[in-house]
């Protein structure tokens, strides 16, 4: 039999308290990686001159004065238990939204939760959003997800025929985010999720959000059909901030599990261009 | 494409003059309000009250900041998504109002209303918060402050650079760049 291994509720909040903070103020690297290799190759001088404005703000921010983006977001966390974890100390779930809550009153980062009915500003930014998955081993992986309005509102689940097949989902993730245009702030990530079932496959295409930008799915199916999304996006011609260019999306990532043979979930959630994430393993 | 620099309260005649695809720096007083506040201000012109401010010759701002800092005027303040304002923006520029500004598409009536009774929405980079912030001058809560982040603001800005979207001749920038970089890769 394995060791129980005791995590302090406490060091979660302090972890996530970090990591909402960092988020705020400093893009990941992979993004900024990204967006240099897109400055290289773009021709539109509107969109390098977007995309100079992007690096400016992205430099503004590090001083940790001004967020990257007012729109400080939701906490969306995933966090990995391992199955030899046993917390103390508390709620874990309590401690995430305390960590969230100072996170976002200390860093002067905006509080964007209400009430969905009287749009009634709580104030506190809560609750955090958590999705928890069980996994094995005696690790907690924390990665914090801070999730604006104006992209996340650019997404949609959509239950599709069996015989849409690849080229449906193709279609339909390449039209929607057309359509999508200037909203989501390009250049964005775009998240896939296929197939399992109807909520789980949006959790996927959040999760897919988070990886590390560009790099192609292990399956070569999946990499396959990223590639072909993605360059169907880049023709568009949306560009960056939707001024016209050759970088609508940085990269197309997508996540997939089986479906029931009479079912094929679809689900595309988008980042922003800043991408806010950050992770930790305690 | 002409770059123009403009002070608010804007006139028929600074209007007339933008084209879509124009850079607009633009200075003076501005008004923030998004979704709650414009809910409020279209409630309070159909119950027959007055608006919080005149929106006569003035661009109102869709921002909802985050906190200032000790010492500083306003937070970040990129702006947010347009197209939630579809169902106000006809009504105040009916009233008058010259301009807004956010970020993506809105809808064919706000591009009417800009024809007919000549406005522009202007267009600024969505995520450039941080920017925009520190090139606020001063902020002041003049309506609403119960909406902590949606309160009615009164902003100094000094050269904030905006693209001219939809101008007063029913042209549509976002689709104007799209057509142009369409199929280029």
């Amino acid at each position: 039999m394995s060791e129980i291994r005791n995590v302090s509720v406490k060091d979660v909040e302090e972890a996530i308290y970090k990591l909402a903070l960092d988020a705020a103020y400093h893009i990941p690297e992979d993004v900024l990686e990204a967006e240099k290799k897109a400055y290289e190759k773009e021709k539109s001088e509107v969109a390098k001159k977007v995309l100079e404005t992007i690096f400016q703000n992205i430099e503004v921010s590090s001083k940790e004065e001004f967020p990257l983006c007012q729109d400080t977001g939701l906490g969306v966390i995933f966090m990995e238990v391992g199955q030899d974890v046993h917390f103390v100390d508390g709620y874990v779930v309590d401690a995430i939204n305390n960590g969230v809550e100072r996170a976002y009153k200390d860093g002067y980062l905006r509080k964007s939760s209400c009430n969905p009915l009287t749009r009634e500003n709580y104030g506190n930014n809560l609750p955090a959003i958590v999705h928890t998955f069980v996994v094995p081993g005696d690790k907690v992986r924390l990665i914090f997800d801070a999730k604006g309005g104006g992209s996340e509102s650019m997404s949609k689940v959509q239950m599709m025929k069996p015989a849409d097949g690849r080229e449906g989902i193709v279609k339909t993730v390449v039209d929607w985010m057309i359509q999508a245009g200037p909203n989501p702030c390009p250049p964005t990530i775009v998240g896939v999720g296929i197939g399992a079932d109807f909520e789980r496959c949006a959790v996927m295409a959040k999760h897919a959000t988070l990886r590390k930008v560009g790099e192609p799915s292990p399956d070569p199916v999946l990499a396959d059909m990223e590639q072909e999304i993605l360059t169907k996006i880049n023709n568009s011609g949306v560009g960056p901030a939707g001024l016209g260019g050759l970088t609508t999306a940085l990269a197309v990532h997508i996540e997939m599990e089986p479906c029931h043979i009479a079912t094929l979930p679809l689900a595309i959630n988008t980042a922003c261009h800043v991408n806010r994430h950050k992770e930790i393993e305690l | 494409m002409a770059e123009y620099r403009l002070t608010t309260p804007l006139s028929d005649e600074d209007i007339m003059k933008l084209k879509a695809g124009d850079t607009v720096y633009l200075s003076g007083v501005l008004y923030t309000a998004r979704d709650a506040a414009h809910m409020r201000m279209v409630k309070a012109l159909e119950e027959g009250k007055e608006l919080p401010f005149d929106v006569k010759g003035q661009v109102i701002y869709y921002v909802g900041p985050s906190p200032a800092r000790p010492g500083k005027p306003i937070g970040s303040a990129g702006p947010t998504t347009s197209y939630r304002m579809n169902p106000f923006a006809p009504k105040l520029i009916a009233l008058g109002q010259k301009g807004m500004i956010g970020k993506g598409k809105m809808s064919d009536e706000v591009k009417e209303a800009c024809a007919k009774y000549k406005a522009c929405y202007f267009a600024s980079i969505g995520g450039a918060a941080a920017v925009v912030g520190s090139s606020v001058k001063k902020a002041e809560i003049i309506a609403y402050p119960e909406l902590g982040p949606e309160a009615v603001r009164k902003l100094e800005v000094e050269n904030m650079p905006l693209f001219v979207c939809f101008d007063s001749y029913g042209n549509d920038l976002y689709e104007m760049a799209k057509k142009e970089w369409a199929n280029k890769l």
